[in-house]
């Protein structure tokens, strides 16, 4: 954890980089670790490894997404959709158990740019187990905070533990919100995301702020690279302003939004009684499919499944992300806890703005992406529920 | 072609249920924003004369709807059919999926929904969307320019966006052309649209693809599968009441989204377990959070049928049966199986 001193002196770094040199800085943030960016694909964006490709009149073919966020949050990054735990041969009368964990045995091998694997050599003492994940927005920060505190308390899970550890989180603050975002009721800053390294643009800059031990251990070891300081700039005197002006405007753009004004007041910790039995869930689950989109485009959520494959040559147990409206969630001997899609429904809200917070300190684990309301098949969602049941319903 | 107003839809619906016909309305729910509707299950008046919405977003098929509303009352349930819904209430009548007396069902115009996720793709952040005739205008809540603040190519423009009708309409009402072909209680309009595109299009692009590259281009689609079943959920001919994959007794159940499995089983699997019923309504793609044109299997398996049993098209009518179900002396002999597809192929 940072400390307040280092806090207050990192708040004092700030630098700045032309926007048209993103790519060279991504080539060096690759020299340092693992890097995902947001980049446009067919389905709308999604966070994909870097590739150092050059292209025409030698800029890097993969660019940064202009998209707003992600279709899917970037969780995977430290929680994988499927992951082999480990793996079971049997052997005679002994049992032969290898452990699947990438995190021991992992190194940075994954460039193909002549100048990132230079400088990687140097670097690969210090650097070489980094994941870098550039460009998450102030919702899918906070996200994270969700999933360490189910992930990292006691017991804590390590295989998330060792790639949340050495990764090093650039934010960017929010450019043009959707209609479908409404972080703000959580308490979240679009325009001041947290992260290692917070990042805001200004449509000529990039500005970065240090927001962290490992954030400025990361920026350190870039400064060694050659050629940085064509990279990165230092601010200039009028910079600061420029940088709170644009953050002012990305407020108020989130305040204009048009579910800037959903409530989080009416839940929280002790509601369980006020919502539990509310006729208002035959309605609002009447056509909900009981797929898992919700779920899995979900920032926060964080179920899974472990389970068994016989390869016909050993055992491989795996754990994949699970979902509760799936009709087979948390089955048992007793049989399923809960038999209606109605009660499936149910508990994901219930879990996000009642139970979670009741556990985790008052905070909610929902932080108000909009994922869940561009995915529903159906287009139901938190907001509707959040209205319906605390009573705001809209006009 | 006829569009079927709102308030006639709301008419019908509260005098059925003042009349004591019906107790449950199977129709579209308006949300958030013009474009965020919801298939709607309505039990009173007032929330139907309030919420009820016919508009250019209705995508729902609502038809599989009618499996468990009509086990939830003993008068009947009103249900709104479109052209394409048609069939698929067709298709589950045929399959004695629920009790046809337990049904009041109004057959509506349709003159095509949208693609929303194209939509937003065009224009980003939404405040509202409006049809005038052919034109859709979208009214971003920004300036083009203060969209691409962080990216090098800035083009400054208004904020609201005009787009041609066929451009951000659903490849399946591009293709459409169908009329109510489902025995209604009462019609408001049967009226559907007109085909601007031919049906086969996209299968016959893939089909003139050489294996390599169709290999590669469904590995590109699977590979973004997160496996969150929606488009087994919204398919109207996916009816087992436990799929095997959800099923832990199964012995096959799986939940996992490991690319080898999607990208070569699951949804060729589903495919084929539902070609001869499938009526080509077109939810799985619609409802897919990640893009992937998964109704284009679907097609490809139509098409074949077509050509090896006669022209086929499931949902027409309650009484056919389905090619795969039957023999007849003009059917396909399995040795010409190959030569006929690779004939129809090069047409």
């Amino acid at each position: 954890m940072t400390s307040e001193k280092t806090k207050t002196e990192a708040k004092t770094k700030m630098l700045k980089i032309s926007l048209e040199k993103t790519g060279l800085l991504f080539e060096k943030l690759s020299a340092a670790g693992k890097l995902y960016i947001p980049v446009d694909g067919a389905a709308g964006a999604s966070f994909e490894k870097w590739d150092g490709k050059a292209g025409e009149a030698n800029k890097f073919e993969m660019k940064m997404s202009s998209a707003h966020n992600t279709v899917k949050s970037a969780k995977d990054v430290f929680f994988p959709q499927t992951e082999d735990l480990m793996r079971f041969r049997v052997n005679g009368k002994k049992i032969e158990v290898t452990d699947c964990s990438d995190y021991l045995n992992n190194s940075n091998n994954s460039n193909n740019s002549d100048v990132a694997r230079a400088d990687n050599s140097a670097q690969n003492e210090k650097t070489a187990n980094n994941i870098i994940l550039f460009g998450v927005r102030a919702c899918d920060v906070k996200s994270f905070e969700v999933l360490d505190r189910v992930f990292l308390s006691e017991p804590c899970d390590t295989y998330y533990k060792a790639r949340r550890e050495r990764t090093v989180i650039f934010s960017m603050a929010c450019a043009a919100p959707r209609e479908t975002c409404f972080c703000t009721s959580f308490g979240i800053d679009p325009s001041c995301p947290e992260g290692d390294v917070s990042c805001i643009a200004d449509g000529k800059y990039i500005y970065f702020e240090i927001k962290s031990e490992k954030g400025e251990r990361l920026m350190s070891s870039l400064s060694d690279m050659s050629d940085i300081s064509d990279i990165l700039e230092s601010i200039g005197d009028s910079d600061p302003e420029s940088v709170a002006s644009r953050r002012r405007e990305i407020k108020r753009r989130a305040e204009r939004l048009p579910l800037s004004g959903v409530s989080t007041e009416p839940f929280g910790a002790g509601t369980t009684g006020r919502y539990f039995s509310s006729p208002a869930w035959e309605e609002l689950s009447a056509t909900c499919l009981g797929c898992g989109a919700c779920t899995f485009v979900c920032p926060t959520c964080q179920c899974y499944d472990i389970k068994d494959f016989d390869t016909g040559e050993s055992v491989v147990r795996y754990r994949c992300w699970d979902s509760c409206m799936y009709s087979d969630f948390t089955k048992m001997s007793a049989g399923q806890p809960r038999l209606t899609r109605l009660e499936r429904f149910r508990q994901r809200f219930m879990h996000k703005l009642v139970y979670f917070p009741e556990n985790n300190d008052g905070l909610f684990s929902c932080v108000g992406c909009g994922r869940c309301l561009a995915s529903c098949p159906v287009n139901m969602n938190i907001v509707k529920v959040m209205k319906k049941l605390g009573g705001g319903a809209g006009d | 072609m006829q569009r079927t107003d709102r308030d006639a839809l709301v008419r019908r619906a509260v005098s059925l249920m003042n009349d004591g016909v019906c107790d449950r309305v199977l129709a579209w729910r308006r949300g958030e924003f013009s474009s965020d509707v919801s298939p709607g299950v309505f039990t009173d008046t007032e929330s139907v004369e309030k919420e009820l919405v016919r508009n250019f977003f209705c995508g729902a098929n609502l038809s599989k709807y009618l499996i468990s509303e009509t086990e939830k009352t003993e008068k009947k349930v009103l249900i709104f059919l479109r052209p394409c819904d048609s069939y698929s209430f067709n298709r589950l009548l045929s399959e004695h999926k629920f009790n046809r007396e337990k049904v009041y069902a109004v057959a509506v115009g349709c003159d095509g929904t949208a693609d929303i996720g194209k939509l937003k793709r065009k224009c980003g952040a939404l405040s509202d969307i409006k049809r005038r005739g052919d034109k859709i205008i979208a009214e971003s809540l920004y300036e083009t320019n203060e969209e691409n603040e962080e990216n090098e190519e800035n083009e400054a423009n208004g904020a609201e966006r005009v787009f041609d009708l066929e451009d951000v309409l659903s490849e399946r009402c591009l293709s459409c052309n169908l009329k109510n072909r489902a025995d209604c209680d009462e019609i408001i309009s049967d009226g559907g649209r007109d085909a601007v595109s031919e049906r086969f299009f996209e299968v016959r692009r893939i089909e003139n693809m050489s294996s390599e590259e169709r290999y590669e281009f469904w590995r590109g689609e699977f590979s973004r599968c997160i496996r969150c079943n929606a488009c087994r959920d919204v398919c109207p001919a996916c009816t087992c009441e436990k799929c095997v994959f959800s099923n832990p007794s199964s012995g096959v159940e799986n939940k996992a989204a490991a690319n080898s499995f999607e990208e070569s089983m699951f949804h060729i699997i589903r495919a084929f377990h539902v070609a001869g019923r499938c009526t080509d309504c077109g939810e799985c793609s619609r409802v897919c959070p990640q893009s992937i044109p998964l109704h284009l299997l679907n097609r490809k398996l139509i098409k074949d049928i077509n050509i090896l049993y006669g022209e086929y098209k499931s949902g027409e009518s309650v009484s056919q049966i389905s090619p795969l179900n039957s023999w007849t002396e003009n059917d396909a002999d399995p040795s010409e199986v190959a030569e006929l597809l690779e004939r129809s192929r090069s047409k």
